[in-house]
């Protein structure tokens, strides 16, 4: 997994609540046995019209927005729990995203694939959206040892959670397998016992 | 005092991580074909290989197409994606239930037909809906595929234990309300993520009186009010179900595990973090209207009038405040890990019995499973759709995400006793109305969104 400790970088905004998983990877493009290329069909049918010409109103095509960080509504990444959508979001370029509630599912894929799911309050990313409105290179500052968030122009912080077990993952670059595989003999131990 | 929950969580932690996950040990993984092959192509990087095959079993169900499953997959990345899950489970002798043979089906249905499902068992499977394997008193949720990978590799899962939720409704449920209509109409009162971040135990005289297949349509849509999982105590219901199914515990091993599973229920004073109570008597048959699946409404009801998201209200082409019974549809899906079982089908057909499709619809009836296509056949419900003049298809996740060809078409509106309404899910632009086997029924004879009840 790629490490991440400090992000600074302007924000996309995607001010709509329970963006599914669906949405974020439509079905019909899960069927290749690798992990490589979602980034292209990241949010296809919001992004292209059915001739696949870009739609341009929607935030990935405008010109104006670009980074490393996706602002999103509550519920983000609900519904199916396909891998594919947080392979989509990393393959992409984007490194965060930003809501005040993510799907279960979705949170703990997003923690395995190296992007970071920050929860904050509602008010937070709301002047956060209203920020971006107000000047597009609006840029956010993502402190993991520190667990803040600050929106750099108007100097307004917040702290976010994150276990210490996947912060320390987050900025060794360490996979939750490594640590499984570290103990086989514990669970081997533990399956004795249980029979 | 423990819930549920606690008793079997407890029993499967190895070892708890300080300000960490707890590293949670797993009795049963189902795999598939679209949540698999990355998790395969780890193991074959890393250089290891499956721990316990024995305790994993495959089916491939979401690609496959419900017509002539005799013959090669038509769709190229479809029988590609197939036939890797062939091999992977050739290469590490995991039991693959193949297309076209006895045991194939949705794996969701699968599981619980086939004794896989057992109460107090941990089983994960890189799909949402395996919170439908609660139905049986065991901890079920759905993982992404580096966690598929893990359990492969390991057995075990890093997870963060859970807040806990107990949902209690209490009371008897009038004439055609079923199961999905329950569910429907829980979702619709907590909203879309009214669950997130819990695991709900779902209790009290209405889940009580359930059929286990009922039980696995509730748990089964848990996931949709964003909860990891949904878990019923297991009853004398649920033990006459698993006994003697092809993978359940025989003879005297039988009798050991009836005891333990006797043990399985919430202690009267252990306490949840949130708690809910309805009134089965409140509950009418339900459907959806709009985007998400906790925007529903009761069949004779009315979108509410400050409906806020308009967005959702444009896509379906509805409008604030309006009714929905008598708008003519053109779609019928009948099938799925929500609806796609024995009881779902004898419940269309007793609405269909004696009448004939409308002439505006189509309708996809797949069974869940090889086992529901005979039995159905079996119990002559094949020949009720038949001579209505539906086809009754063979098994597969099918029109619920439209992976294969059993699409709705853009603008197209279709009544489905599937689980998800999101946008495009049946399909690019095509618009879905969530709702029970009886509803779906009624649709498909009326030709327009109908109330079940006149036709019971």
């Amino acid at each position: 997994m790629q490490k991440l400790t400090i992000l600074t970088s302007p924000c996309v905004p995607l001010n709509v609540e329970s963006v599914d998983t669906d949405q974020i990877i439509p079905a019909r493009f899960l069927k290749t046995t690798n992990r490589e290329g979602f980034g292209k069909n990241l949010f296809r049918d919001w992004r292209y019209d059915s001739e696949d010409q870009p739609k341009s109103d929607f935030v990935l095509n405008s010109a104006k927005y670009s980074g490393q960080i996706l602002v999103a509504g509550k519920n983000f990444g609900c519904g199916s729990s396909r891998e594919h959508a947080a392979w989509a979001i990393a393959d992409y370029g984007f490194r965060a995203v930003i809501s005040p509630l993510f799907a279960d599912i979705f949170k703990g894929n997003a923690l395995n694939n190296g992007v970071l799911p920050i929860q904050v309050s509602e008010n937070f990313v709301q002047t956060l959206f209203a920020e971006i409105e107000k000047n597009p290179k609006t840029e956010v500052t993502i402190d993991l040892p520190a667990q803040k968030i600050t929106i750099n122009s108007i100097n307004l912080s917040e702290y976010f959670d994150i276990n210490d077990y996947k912060k320390t993952c987050f900025i060794n670059g360490y996979d939750d397998i490594d640590y499984l595989l570290s103990i086989k003999e514990k669970i081997e131990h533990y399956e004795v016992q249980k029979s | 005092m423990k819930t549920l929950f606690d008793k079997i969580w407890e029993k499967h932690v190895v070892e708890s991580i300080t300000n960490g996950p707890d590293v949670l040990y797993i009795d049963r993984q189902l795999i598939h074909e679209v949540t698999s092959p990355q998790a395969f192509a780890g193991l074959r990087k890393r250089g290891i290989s499956v721990f316990r095959p024995q305790q994993v079993t495959a089916t491939p169900d979401h690609n496959t197409p419900t017509l002539n499953q005799h013959l090669p997959i038509k769709e190229e990345a479809s029988r590609k994606a197939v036939e890797a899950l062939r091999e992977n489970c050739a290469a590490n002798n995991i039991m693959l239930f193949d297309l076209n043979t006895e045991y194939n089906g949705v794996v969701h249905i699968v599981g619980p037909e086939l004794g896989l499902t057992q109460p107090g068992m941990t089983i994960v499977c890189g799909d949402s809906h395996t919170a439908t394997h609660g139905a049986f008193g065991s901890i079920a949720f759905g993982i992404g595929t580096s966690e598929v990978e893990m359990a492969l590799a390991t057995q075990c899962l890093l997870q963060s234990k859970p807040k806990q939720m107990r949902i209690t409704i209490d009371g008897n449920l009038g004439k055609g309300v079923t199961a999905k209509d329950v569910i429907l109409y829980i979702i619709a009162q907590l909203t879309a993520n009214g669950g997130t971040g819990y695991f709900v135990e779902y209790a009290g005289s209405a889940f009580r009186s359930m059929t286990m297949e009922e039980r696995m349509t509730m748990c089964n849509m848990s996931i949709e009010m964003g909860a990891r999982g949904g878990l019923i105590a297991p009853d004398e219901t649920t033990f006459a179900y698993v006994k003697n199914r092809k993978f359940a515990p025989q003879g005297e091993e039988w009798s050991k595990k009836l005891l333990e599973w006797k043990l399985l229920f919430t202690d009267s004073n252990a306490s949840f973090d949130k708690e809910y109570s309805f009134k089965a008597e409140d509950v009418k048959p339900f459907i959806t209207y709009g985007t998400n699946p906790g925007m529903g409404i009761a069949i004779d009801g009315n979108i509410p009038v400050n409906e806020p998201n308009v967005k959702a209200l444009e896509y379906m082409n509805f409008a604030a405040g309006e009714k929905l019974l008598g708008k003519p549809v053109d779609y019928v899906f009948i099938g799925s890990c929500t609806n796609g079982r024995i009881e779902d089908f004898r419940a269309a057909a007793s609405i269909i019995k004696g009448r004939k499709k409308a002439e505006n619809i189509f309708a996809y009836i797949v069974p869940g499973s090889k086992s529901v296509e005979k039995q159905a056949r079996e119990e002559g419900l094949i020949e009720i759709f038949e001579s209505a003049g539906f086809v009754f298809r063979q098994p597969g996740c099918s029109a619920c995400l439209a992976m294969n060809e059993d699409k709705v078409p853009a603008g197209k509106y279709c009544v489905s006793t599937s689980n998800r309404n999101f946008e495009g899910r049946q399909g690019v632009g095509a618009r879905t109305l969530l709702a029970s086997p009886l509803t779906a029924a009624a649709a498909a004879v009326t030709g327009k969104i109908t109330d079940p009840r006149e036709l019971i």
